[in-house]
């Protein structure tokens, strides 16, 4: 079989930062997705980043996975693309699809970065051709260049719905409404203003009744909510449009630390069930680190430098650091980390990454 | 009434107010300056570096809205590009007698022209006021964010802050 000395799982924000930070450290990196280009989502990002100008803050996302790509080259990273994980087994044994067949790959550290996939709503007409999630009509336009429609109703305010909503008209469709359950915008007010500018009504307390459509969307019903989230008989209305795009947030992806038998805990502020970490970005199992998304929900920002972190914790694990080294080093990823948690918006998932840290030292070996 | 920008995506006059972002009328009476339309604690701060004249600061924490100091704005206009946000415009109000100029960021095609009349919207997309093109930016370092200046009926440069995109109503 083959042998690596650390595998990382997915080739998104976080793992392309952890491989950056094993090979600075003079590992030997196996990076493993299942798409036929590395990046994950980061190529999907054409908006530029906020954050902190020292840390690439106004660059657009896409210019970021340039610049990790060209990273993860010079210092010579091994990418195995097309090749979907489908199981982690005893011993690290990392089994996956190559070209329709299975291939076997044993590391001494794995570092599962998978990321997280979009939440669902249920409602009637949901299956008509043209309701999509907001990823993948994001997906659509900036990666394959196809308008997914030419009238579009945004289901959800968070940062998701307001930048996809954003992009779409940049694409050249028009936003017809943003509507949110909520009675407030969940994302940025940034990026709020800039779709109202260009003539985007925002419902807030409003959610779709149905789709209408026979064999493709023909028009959504909206309707208001009142403060117990229950519709509000009268205050339907018919938009007239062509596609429904869904971002009511994500969930982590996390089979693959199921199968492994990470222990686990469920943070609601975070998506959901996420394996429990330290510090380190370690979960239960000594040999297993995660980071990213899968880790809990948050951003491209926080994404990748919790793979800096799994990525130079790991390097310690492996000898290649001495302890010094490694704690100056994480010192500093985690003094940038805090700052993109402060705020209104970040206090909530610094809060909840704290206490999941705090109870998962006492599960840890 | 406009509750605030959680509510409807647009700033209220009262938020605008009381951000250390905007301008005094008194400066905005003397010449060209820079108006940030920036009201929530979010963790960013490329603006702080991008003007030449050290006239806006966000400081420790990133959180921190971004401070203009209106006396060191020289109205350049370098900031608004540099924004992710695309919350920084630039006023000039007493342009002429009659006019003013706004100047904002601007990321869908077509551009403009300059010289063409074009119809002005406010922070809802609204229709205010027609236009007259007076520039399109769009340099490399501008990283394909356009700046573009309309010049307008003065009594409007509280209001206009983009143009209405073509084929919308």
């Amino acid at each position: 079989m083959k042998k690596t000395q650390t595998a990382i799982i997915g080739a998104g924000p976080a793992g392309l930062a952890a491989a950056i930070e094993v090979a600075k450290a003079g590992g030997k990196v196996t990076l493993i997705d299942e798409n036929g280009r590395p990046g994950g989502q980061l190529f999907k990002q054409i908006h530029k980043f906020f954050g902190s100008r020292e840390h690439r803050a106004g660059t657009r996302g896409f210019n970021i996975g340039q610049q990790l790509l060209k990273e993860t080259e010079d210092l010579g990273v091994e990418v195995l693309l097309d090749s979907p994980v489908y199981g982690l087994f005893p011993d690290n044994i990392i089994s996956y699809l190559h070209q329709g067949k299975e291939q076997g790959l044993q590391a001494e550290k794995i570092i599962i970065a998978t990321g997280a996939t979009e939440n669902p709503l249920a409602f009637p007409g949901i299956t008509l051709p043209g309701v999509m999630g907001a990823g993948a009509a994001q997906t659509m336009i900036n990666v394959n260049r196809v308008l997914p429609g030419k009238k579009i109703l945004m289901i959800g305010s968070g940062n998701v719905g307001l930048i996809v909503s954003y992009q779409l008209m940049q694409a050249g469709a028009e936003v017809v409404a943003l509507i949110e359950g909520a009675p407030q915008i969940g994302g940025y007010g940034v990026h709020a203003a800039k779709i109202r500018r260009a003539g985007v009504p925002i419902y807030v307390s409003h959610t779709v009744k149905k789709v209408i459509g026979s064999n493709e969307v023909e028009g959504a019903e909206i309707v208001a909510l009142d403060n117990k989230w229950q519709m509000i008989p009268g205050t339907e209305q018919v938009l007239d449009v062509d596609t429904v795009c869904i971002a009511v947030g994500l969930t982590p992806l996390t089979e693959l630390a199921w199968m492994m038998g990470c222990e686990f805990t469920f943070v609601p502020t975070l998506g959901g069930h996420v394996p429990k970490h330290n510090r380190d970005m370690q979960t239960t199992l000594s040999d297993v680190y995660i980071a990213g998304d899968i880790s809990g929900v948050e951003e491209a920002s926080t994404a990748m430098e919790e793979g800096r972190l799994a990525g130079i914790a790991c390097s310690e694990s492996l000898g290649l650091y001495s302890p010094e080294k490694a704690a100056e080093l994480k010192r500093d990823v985690w003094n940038r980390m805090d700052t993109l948690r402060t705020g209104s918006f970040g206090e909530k998932r610094r809060d909840a990454k704290e206490s999941l840290i705090k109870q998962s030292i006492g599960g840890l070996a | 009434m406009n509750k605030g920008v959680r509510y409807t995506g647009m700033p209220s006059l009262e938020e605008l107010q009381n951000s250390p972002g905007t301008p005094s009328l008194e400066r905005i009476e003397k010449g060209s300056v820079a108006f940030i339309e920036c009201v929530q604690d979010i963790p960013c701060n490329p603006c702080e570096k991008a003007c030449p004249f050290g006239a806006i600061t966000v400081g420790n924490p990133i959180t921190n809205l971004p401070s203009l100091d209106e006396e060191k704005c020289t109205g350049c206009g370098v900031c608004i590009a540099k924004c992710p946000g695309l919350a920084i415009f630039r006023i000039h109000k007493n342009y002429t007698d009659d006019t003013a100029l706004v100047e904002f960021p601007y990321e869908y095609y077509p551009l403009p022209q300059k010289g063409e009349e074009v119809p002005c919207g406010d922070r809802a997309g609204e229709f205010v006021t027609m236009g007259k093109v007076s520039s399109v930016k769009n340099p490399k370092a501008y990283d394909g964010t356009s700046v573009i200046t309309v010049e307008i009926p003065k009594e409007f440069y509280k209001d206009v802050r983009t143009i209405c995109r073509k084929g919308m109503k």
